[in-house]
């Protein structure tokens, strides 16, 4: 069993899988900062974890996009013990499609500014903890959301290659790909029941993921099967599937 | 998005458009864009209080706690916080809520809209009387903090007042302080009403009491009861091993219920020989219990609603005034034990003088609690109850209620045209409405 090193690094903690996470650690008694591009939004959570799990919480502005890694982390005047990027944009892929800034935005979000910053975040960390949200969608390309999806097949595979160049220095790397999650990313959208977890469900399972010292984790786990038999079908026949 | 909703009592059901707004500020814009709506919150009143299928706007994400006085013991949160999770933030610190319901499964903005009552009613009053303001958006974008002094019309029609004068989206109360977590409860046995009323009348002096009341037995043994009375107990009441953690709670798994109950589980004999061993089991005098149990037994077994079946159930709770009650629960305990409809679930108990909401529940008197399954020849049952409270100048409860009618509201509530009023006045009439309101002309 591993430790949860302190103090915890939630980047975007207002989504609701961050605010979960939150939860999570903080009923843990893991000190906390946390991050939104506006930490003005994280008010009541700040207040929320304070009074119901009396731990201390820091609020620091970051854009993953635009933010500066290596002044963001120096910022903050101490090296977490656990990093946790939540950041991600779903976006429009028909409007991806024909739009590129629209393109642009979800590639960023999704890769380039996560990778940055975790990469700022490994040249200051030599023990701990460092996760990534992935998806499944980063398995396959699929047509509905392949710019979505290509982004979190490069998260994917740098979040593989993170843990491969830091295990031997004893930094942990724990790759999330989550199926569908109930948040206010998926809001509206009509979602297999059995299909769908909960942000607090996905919050448990990274931890009890951290503290089993896993490499890659699928939430709900069935998603696991699921993707193994995507990925399985030949080329030639996945693309005239609709999925 | 469309969903499948029911009150606790999974009677009736309506299919609802269901929003749920993560900032008070949002909820604003919500309401603005539905024609009508009602708010909800963990969906614990029994009956058709918080369905709308035209709006349905809930408060689970409005769940944070925002601020802890611990000098006054006042809580400020946002209305969708449940009971269960402040007494987990705040028991550790020796504070506890002034007044709670048989479940802690309830939000903060549930319990201000029904104004709730728990075992202490009679010397601590409802909810409300702790409560210090409620923030209200209204459906012309308005959000108006209530308080005895701001708003003071708006605040007493907010108390009790079923989610009609607007959405609680955040509130301020005042919590007890405790020594430890666990209750002093002493057990006596009531062979009959008479006895039962008289257990009540002579322990004004205790801070909780309560009694289960066998709802089948009849002629001698009518209304015989189980009375529990109880306290906080003090730090130097406790076994000297437990002193050094007071606030510690034993973790209990609860027990699922996974399917709907087939009709003949709570069939009448059934329902007899539980009664049989709930009158005669429990050991009668003192002893310590934790506070999960005695204030919440029910909240051990998740979706314990399912055992009433896939037709659900309604509740039947109505209070007489004192000088009423020797006849009429008598009348009513007849009434129920001839309609043979089957209820084990049932409670008396002794309530303290009406608080200031204009629709709170609360009068001097007796309070009567009593599940039955929704079939036919219990709804008609419950018509024939309604007139009998209505004969001794009673009232029921409408967070318990799925069926009664406009003139038995109007009846035992006498300040529900100044209600009516004040929703008109502030512009909710029409725009903030449930199933309920509807039915009843609220």
């Amino acid at each position: 069993m591993n430790e949860i090193k302190h103090p915890v690094l939630i980047i975007a903690a207002g989504s609701d899988i961050g605010a979960a996470l939150a939860q999570g650690y903080a009923s843990r008694g893991c000190e906390l900062i946390l991050t939104a591009r506006d930490p003005a939004t994280l008010a009541t959570l700040s207040s929320d974890l304070e009074l119901r799990h009396r731990v201390g919480v820091k609020l620091v502005a970051c854009d993953v996009v635009t933010t500066d890694p290596d002044a963001f982390f120096d910022s903050l005047g101490v090296v977490p013990g656990t990093v946790v990027m939540v950041a991600g944009l779903l976006g429009d892929q028909a409007q991806a499609a024909v739009d590129t800034a629209q393109a642009n935005a979800i590639m960023a979000t999704n890769y380039n500014g996560p990778a940055r910053l975790l990469l700022a975040a490994a040249r200051r960390m030599t023990s701990g903890t460092i996760i990534g949200i992935s998806s499944v969608a980063g398995d396959r390309g699929r047509a509905s959301n392949f710019v979505y999806g290509s982004a979190k097949a490069g998260f994917s595979a740098f979040l593989s290659g993170l843990r491969n160049a830091h295990f031997k220095a004893g930094l942990h790397v724990l790759t999330v790909k989550p199926g569908f999650v109930a948040t206010k990313m998926t809001a509206g959208m009509d979602l297999p029941p059995l299909l769908t977890a909960q942000p607090r469900d996905v919050a448990e399972a990274i931890i009890k993921a951290q503290l089993g010292g896993r490499n890659v984790i699928y939430t709900k786990s069935l998603w696991w099967l699921i993707m193994t038999i995507i990925r399985h079908i030949p080329e030639a026949i996945f693309k005239r599937l609709s999925l | 998005m469309n969903i499948q909703l029911g009150g606790w009592g999974r009677y009736p059901r309506a299919s609802c458009a269901v929003t749920t707004p993560d900032t008070p500020d949002a909820v604003s814009a919500t309401l603005a864009a539905l024609p009508d709506s009602i708010a909800r919150g963990n969906g614990r009143a029994y009956g058709d209080s918080a369905l709308n299928p035209d709006g349905v706007i809930s408060s689970a994400r409005l769940s944070h706690l925002l601020s802890f006085d611990d000098a006054t013991g006042t809580l400020t949160c946002e209305a969708g916080v449940l009971l269960g999770d402040i007494t987990d933030a705040l028991l550790p610190r020796g504070w506890f809520a002034p007044v709670t319901p048989g479940t802690r499964f309830v939000t903060v903005g549930g319990m201000v809209a029904s104004d709730v009552h728990g075992k202490n009613h009679h010397g601590a009053g409802s909810f409300g009387d702790h409560l210090d303001w409620v923030d209200l958006v209204l459906p012309d974008g308005r959000t108006l903090r209530a308080s005895r002094d701001s708003e003071p019309e708006l605040f007493a029609a907010t108390c009790g007042g079923m989610g009609l004068t607007g959405v609680i989206v955040r509130a301020a109360f005042r919590l007890q302080r405790v020594e430890t977590s666990r209750i002093r409860q002493r057990t006596l046995r009531a062979p009959d009403l008479a006895a039962a009323l008289e257990i009540f009348e002579a322990s004004a002096a205790s801070t909780y009491s309560v009694a289960w009341i066998d709802g089948l037995a009849g002629g001698a043994r009518l209304g015989r009861s189980v009375v529990h009375l109880g306290e906080h107990a003090r730090l130097d009441e406790l076994p000297a091993a437990d002193r050094a953690t007071p606030f510690a709670r034993a973790a209990r798994r609860p027990l699922t219920v996974p399917i709907d109950f087939p009709g003949f589980a709570l069939s009448w004999p059934t329902v007899k020989a539980f009664n049989e061993l709930a009158y005669h089991l429990p050991a009668t005098g003192d002893r310590m219990v934790d506070l999960d149990p005695y204030f919440y037994p029910l909240d051990a077994v998740f979706g314990w609603n399912r055992i009433y079946g896939a037709r659900g159930f309604v509740q039947y709770q109505c209070v007489l005034p004192v000088a009423e009650s020797p006849l009429g629960l008598r009348r009513l305990l007849e009434a129920i034990a001839a309609g043979g409809g089957a209820s084990f679930l049932a409670v008396l108990k002794r309530m303290g003088p009406a608080s200031f909401g204009m629709l709170s529940f609360p009068m001097e008197g007796y309070t009567l609690a009593m599940d039955f399954p929704a079939t036919p020849a219990n709804l008609a049952l419950l018509a024939r109850l309604d007139a009998i409270t209505a004969e001794h100048g009673g009232r029921i409860y409408l967070t318990k209620d799925a069926c009664t009618t406009p003139a038995a509201v109007a009846r035992g509530y006498p300040r529900l045209e100044a209600f009516r009023e004040v929703r008109r006045r502030y512009g909710l009439a029409g725009r903030i409405e449930s199933l309920q309101s509807r039915r009843l002309e609220l």
